[in-house]
């Protein structure tokens, strides 16, 4: 049934592979050492800061200043502190009713990758960013693409945001960018050009935090799927506070609701339950 | 700040599946809950088996028998796929170290959600049932030439046709079974069209169905949506992930495969010198 490739297939494909992990990527020896990408991880990347071993980890680029930029985009962008922020709010529900530091941060972590807002935006806006390039340097025009978005996906990534109207965090990132030499590349200067004019259409759109960011690390040279790994755990600095403070206050206290503020708009009264027939 | 019990003001959850009544000494205890309006503790608890309450809970309205027997089938087949499975070897994972048994069902739950047997396959197979429906000719042509998205999402692209094993060589006979077996309880349907397709589908995409497949046709003979096939499909296969990576928990790591042999790696710098 299967095709017959020149490489290997099916069955005989997993009969190769059983128990034959062939990688480039990292191993341990025990009690003695452990590699990542070609390294010594306590030799040669013991020193590192922690994003700059992140960042090497998922792009197997050694930079400082990568990593600093990214931990700004961290810090400005993602690590607000509110409970009431969904997946913060899934962090401080996991507080007050006890579970681990642990299973809450985690499973807010993966709430975190949303459609309106959260990883979803973000890996959406770079990936707009990208194709919108491509397309411009093969001679479209900027005002067309947005336009066919538009038309097409009814969402720009990386432009309005919900509960507000403009992104309070875009100056500070971009103010910190420049101290860092970055924030002129092409990129940025396209998320803002998009920007520009998606506030001046009807729909009133803003520039969010996920294009900026986007931006700064497209010119950066990440990839999509980089992009998209280092932001993966970014939301953690606000999350970790919410479930601190929810674990410290007296449990089951966080935002509690009453009966009544279920809102029953099911169409069947009560009724009796009958076995059910053909 | 609103008075205690004042809910005029209050932001409320909208919701059609679930209704509360308080009990009088306090409005954040319920003294009767109602699912679709049937009360859930004085009236269904008793007469409803686990499967009619979940549909319930999904469509809002009671199950036919032979809807109840259909996706109860189907629940006792995907209940445990077996220690071999990336999502139960997941769980397996967090027991033989451990960790949380909420960690366990985690994992099953991440690993189980992909493109490959998991259920973000049976949600894309379900596109292709609602555009194909049992017209063999479009599923030919969505086959050979699947859709694609110019955007890039946070799930990866598919790389089979889904519902099929890419790494299969013949329909498995535990599949053919389960699918004979709904095909003749749906009398008619799609899975009894896929059941008399099979092969022509398995032609077109050079790999054998799977129960990822049988699943997404189970779900869309039912009516499910897309979305409440993945999430529904998800579950379903946790009480096999629970019980092994129990199991294993108990057994411990020593009798746990680590693939000591198993790894090789291409570019070992080797020991390097230490730094004082």
């Amino acid at each position: 049934m299967n095709k017959q490739h020149q490489t290997p297939s099916g069955p005989t494909l997993l009969k190769q592979c059983e128990d034959n992990w062939q990688t480039d990527m990292g191993a341990i020896f025990f009690g003695e050492r452990a590699v990542l990408r070609g390294k010594d991880v306590l030799e040669e990347l013991g020193q590192h800061h922690w994003m700059e071993y992140m960042v090497f980890a998922v792009t197997g680029r050694e930079s400082k200043s990568l990593a600093r930029l990214i931990e700004a985009i961290w810090v400005i962008s993602t690590s607000y502190p509110d409970p009431r922020l969904w997946n913060n709010r899934v962090a401080a529900l996991g507080g007050t009713t006890r579970t681990t530091g642990a299973l809450a941060v985690t499973a807010a972590s993966a709430v975190s990758e949303a459609t309106t807002y959260g990883l979803k935006t973000s890996k959406g806006a770079i990936d707009l960013l990208y194709r919108f390039k491509d397309k411009i340097d093969s001679g479209h025009h900027l005002e067309e693409l947005i336009n066919l978005e538009l038309k097409q996906n009814r969402v720009v990534w990386g432009y309005g945001r919900p509960l507000a109207s403009g992104d309070e965090r875009i100056v500070p990132l971009m103010c910190l960018a420049r101290s860092l030499g970055c924030g002129n590349g092409p990129f940025v200067k396209l998320a803002f050009q998009i920007g520009e004019y998606l506030s001046r259409s009807r729909y009133k759109y803003q520039i969010n935090i996920s294009a900026v960011a986007a931006g700064l690390l497209a010119d950066e040279g990440l990839s999509t799927n980089e992009f998209y790994y280092v932001a993966a755990l970014s939301f953690v600095g606000g999350i970790f506070p919410c479930y601190v403070d929810a674990a410290t206050h007296k449990e089951g206290t966080f935002f509690p609701l009453s009966t009544g503020r279920i809102k029953y708009k099911g169409s069947s009264s009560t009724r009796k339950w009958h076995t059910p027939g053909d | 700040m609103n008075e205690p019990g004042d809910n005029t003001q209050r932001e409320q959850i909208t919701t059609k599946i679930w209704r509360e009544e308080s009990e009088p000494d306090n409005p954040f205890a319920a003294s009767a809950c109602y699912c679709s309006g049937y009360d859930v503790y004085g009236d269904l608890l008793g007469k409803i088996s686990l499967i009619e309450y979940i549909w319930l809970l999904f469509k809002l309205e009671p199950p036919s028998k032979t809807q109840a027997q259909l996706l109860e089938s189907l629940a006792v087949a995907l209940a445990n796929p077996g220690p071999r499975d990336h999502s139960v070897r997941a769980a397996m994972n967090a027991g033989v170290g451990g960790s949380t048994r909420a960690s366990a069902l985690m994992a099953a739950i991440a690993v189980g959600a992909g493109n490959l047997g998991g259920s973000r396959e049976v949600y894309t197979a379900m596109q292709y049932w609602q555009q194909c429906g049992i017209n063999l000719e479009a599923w030919l042509e969505i086959i050979a030439n699947p859709p694609t998205d110019e955007r890039t999402d946070v799930w990866p692209e598919m790389e089979h046709t889904p519902g099929f094993d890419p790494h299969g060589a013949s329909c498995p006979t535990p599949v053919k079974q389960l699918l004979a077996h709904l095909s003749a309880l749906s009398n008619g349907g799609c899975l009894s069209w896929l059941d008399n397709n099979r092969q022509a589908l398995e032609k077109q995409a050079e790999i054998p169905l799977t129960y990822s497949g049988v699943a997404a046709a189970t779900f869309f003979d039912l009516g499910f949506e897309p979305e409440q096939a993945e999430i529904i499909y998800l579950f379903l296969r946790l009480p096999g992930a629970a019980a092994h990576a129990l199991e294993q928990e108990k057994t411990g790591f020593r009798q746990y495969p680590f693939f000591a042999n198993g790894l090789t790696l291409t570019n070992d710098p080797g020991p390097v010198a230490r730094h004082e």
